[in-house]
């Protein structure tokens, strides 16, 4: 099974969840950066990386003998990606969307797969936990696609290994956000109960609704702020599967890297139960099929 | 003669350089000789969601022009402008369509080398 | 006029909260918001619409299930798998389609549809501060930075029709496109920051961002208190950068109480850390 942690507002502490809900899974488990633009949950997991491949997009490579200037895939292509401009051809492989719509359009069968570099995508082990991270390279404006291909590869490794996954999804409430979670059986929202807090995560909540993917969440430095947030999840049905107080310990652990769960008993039972309460979430939906 | 275009916020020449290349309300293209101007619209670029710098340098290709005056331009615009042999002269924003053409036409201009706006 | 943005590279960081309480300090302004992913200042300020406008931006594609003979050309050419088959019938699922028009052009029925893709909605609206431009996306819908030009642009004119002696925007988070939008052509840039790793990590993304585009830098650490020696590395940081630190704010749980009271921070009692916020602000003023 697949867990995305999310939150619609940046720095509610998403990626520390993670590493401590990796930390005391019970079952084999990947912790999964998707968080491709900002990656983090590395260093909280502090994994030793094995290996580092580029990940590439196929874009098109034109042969310039062959073109006529007919202006076909400049006319096709939303992305202004490839262009027919007076007498000349001329493609921008970074807007490209990568959609194989210039190929197949040539008649003179001129344009052919280049690519173009998304990031990395890196795999190691931290202790027990498989660690699988996608990083976009910097100048690289499109990150859904890095996460597609990262997630195409956690669905071969799951496939095989049998383990669960634990997904540190990019915040906020947009395409990326949406396309990170898109495939998982339980979505972890992290927020904080303050009025940004619950603002942001309602948005998070309609932008995920039509997903139909069961929802929980976790209600990170309570005693702050008010209670609208645990009102709400009342009144919608929506599970609060744990509370974080307001710690200066913990702020302070996490400005030096460190995973909640292993601070003190208290929290790592504290997560195992989180853990549990999953795990019986995901499990009362399939019981009841919607 | 020559044909340039100045990115503009209105169809006139006492209307205000638009400081955007790819996402300018539109161009005052004139001719130097004659002094005589027609606009284009930038509609289409501007409705873009990418790309819009690109757009516009096709609809200058397409136009004939051969100069263009503007703020700033971008490096895919850029790119796109010196593949199609359209100079580009930056930094004339601040100033009204009509006083960008005399700063050109009295010589006033260095034609650029490099975009000055980077990736957007 | 002269205009102020608020931004951080980082979330969490309490820009918000800052750009709503110098929005009660500055007179006659321009309130805009550009952090149209999650925007939050609309909670501070209780803005009542004037004006609603749609934004639409890209396309998408729609399958007309009564000319569709389910002949499979568009479910094998998408990329993005966006072509589903259920109940007899194709649709395109919205979230995963990217607006190529590959199979709109492909479809050997022409039984595709290509409509503009309605995005969101910006609004110009009035507040106790006064007037306010700003937007909402729609979840999932994606940004391109041409709404946050947009509401720069409708700000600007409704600067020039009040006349108003200042634009205060509150910055779309990030490095990417639609903090550029946010920042070119702008006057000042008040980064607000965190004294933690990331916090520092990302100032100097941001502060980047800022020198290329030639605007002014005023940097504020907020919750400074929380790790004075971080706190301390950003202030060298601002020194050796030539940064002007416009201010320090300590972590103060009177932010909190007053964002549940739906009011800014130097509304509500004069405390220290209203003085300190207001010095800042005057500090910011000071290097206009």
């Amino acid at each position: 099974m697949i867990i995305s942690v999310a939150s619609g507002k940046g720095g509610t502490g998403k990626t520390t969840v993670s590493a401590s809900l990796a930390a005391v899974w019970k079952r084999p488990v990947t912790g999964v950066d998707l968080d491709v633009e900002e990656p983090n949950l590395h260093i909280f997991l502090k994994p030793d990386i094995v290996h580092e491949e580029k990940v590439y997009l196929e874009v098109p490579r034109v042969d310039e003998s062959r073109c006529t200037l007919c202006g076909k895939c400049s006319d096709l292509c939303q992305f202004k990606a490839i262009n027919v401009m007076g007498s000349a051809i001329l493609t921008f492989p970074e807007m490209c969307h990568g959609c194989g719509g210039c190929l197949a359009v040539c008649p003179e069968d001129a344009v052919s797969w280049g690519t173009r570099q998304l990031g990395t995508m890196s795999r190691g082990k931290s202790g027990p936990i498989d660690f699988l991270m996608g990083s976009l390279r910097v100048g690289e404006a499109m990150s859904p696609p890095l996460m597609r291909q990262v997630k195409d590869r956690l669905k071969c490794d799951l496939a095989r290994t049998g383990s669960d996954a634990i997904i540190d999804a990019p915040p906020g409430v947009s395409c990326p956000a949406v396309n990170a979670v898109m495939d998982s059986d339980f979505i972890l929202l992290v927020t904080e109960p303050t009025p940004f807090g619950f603002h942001d995560f309602q948005l998070a909540l309609e932008a995920f609704a039509p997903l139909n993917i069961p929802a929980g969440a976790l209600i990170n430095r309570s005693g702050i702020g008010d209670d609208s947030v645990q009102r709400f999840c009342q009144e919608q049905g929506i599970p609060v599967l744990a509370w974080i107080p307001f710690d200066t310990d913990i702020a302070s652990a996490y400005s030096r890297g460190k995973v909640i769960a292993d601070l003190s008993l208290e929290f790592r039972q504290k997560f195992s139960q989180l853990a549990a309460s999953i795990i019986e979430q995901i499990g009362e939906n399939e019981a009841c099929p919607k | 003669m020559s044909k340039i275009a100045v990115t503009s916020e209105g169809p006139g020449l006492k209307d205000m350089v638009d400081p955007r290349f790819g996402r300018a309300a539109g161009f005052v293209v004139v001719d130097t000789t004659t002094k005589e101007h027609t606009y284009v619209d930038n509609g289409t670029s501007q409705a873009l969601a990418h790309g819009a710098g690109i757009q516009a340098a096709r609809l200058m290709a397409d136009a004939g022009v051969e100069v263009v005056l503007t703020g700033y331009v971008g490096p895919k615009a850029f790119e796109a402008l010196k593949a199609v042999g359209i100079k580009t002269v930056q930094n004339m924003d601040k100033i009204s369509v009509g006083q960008a053409v005399e700063k050109y036409i009295a010589g006033q201009y260095d034609y650029a080398q490099t975009p000055n706006r980077q990736h957007h | 006029m002269p205009e102020v943005v608020v931004i951080s590279g980082k979330g969490g960081t309490g820009k918000t909260s800052l750009t709503g309480a110098f929005a009660h300090l500055a007179q006659d302004l321009i309130i805009c918001d550009l952090d149209v992913d999650a925007p939050d200042l609309h909670i501070l300020l209780s803005p009542a619409k004037r004006s609603t406008h749609d934004f639409y931006s890209g396309n998408e594609a729609l399958i007309d299930g009564s000319r569709c003979k389910m002949c499979g050309t568009c479910l094998e050419m998408c990329r993005y798998n966006a072509v589903r088959t259920g109940h007899d019938q194709y649709l395109v699922d919205p979230m995963r389609c990217e607006g190529c028009r590959v199979c709109v052009d492909f479809c050997p029925e022409q039984a595709i549809a290509f409509p503009a893709r309605h995005c969101g909605q910006w609004f110009v609206s009035s507040t106790r501060f006064g007037t306010m431009v700003h937007a909402r996306l729609f979840p999932g819908a994606e940004n391109s930075g041409r709404l946050v030009t947009l509401l720069r642009n409708r700000a600007r004119e409704a600067s020039k029709e009040e006349d108003s002696s200042l634009i205060l925007s509150d910055g779309a988070p990030g490095i990417g496109c639609p903090v550029i939008s946010s920042l070119s052509g702008t006057d000042l840039a008040a980064i607000v920051t965190e004294p933690t790793l990331s916090g520092l990590h990302d100032l100097k993304r941001v502060a980047d961002l800022c020198t290329h585009f030639r605007v002014k830098v005023a940097v504020i650490i907020n919750k400074c208190n929380l790790n004075p020696e971080q706190a301390s590395g950003i202030q060298d940081y601002c020194r050796d950068k030539g940064f002007y630190l416009a201010g320090s704010i300590p972590h103060d749980p009177e932010v909190t109480m007053s964002m549940v009271d739906k009011k800014v921070i130097t509304e509500t009692a004069d405390s220290r850390i209203a003085k300190t916020v207001r010095n800042t602000w005057e500090n910011i003023l000071s290097i206009l």
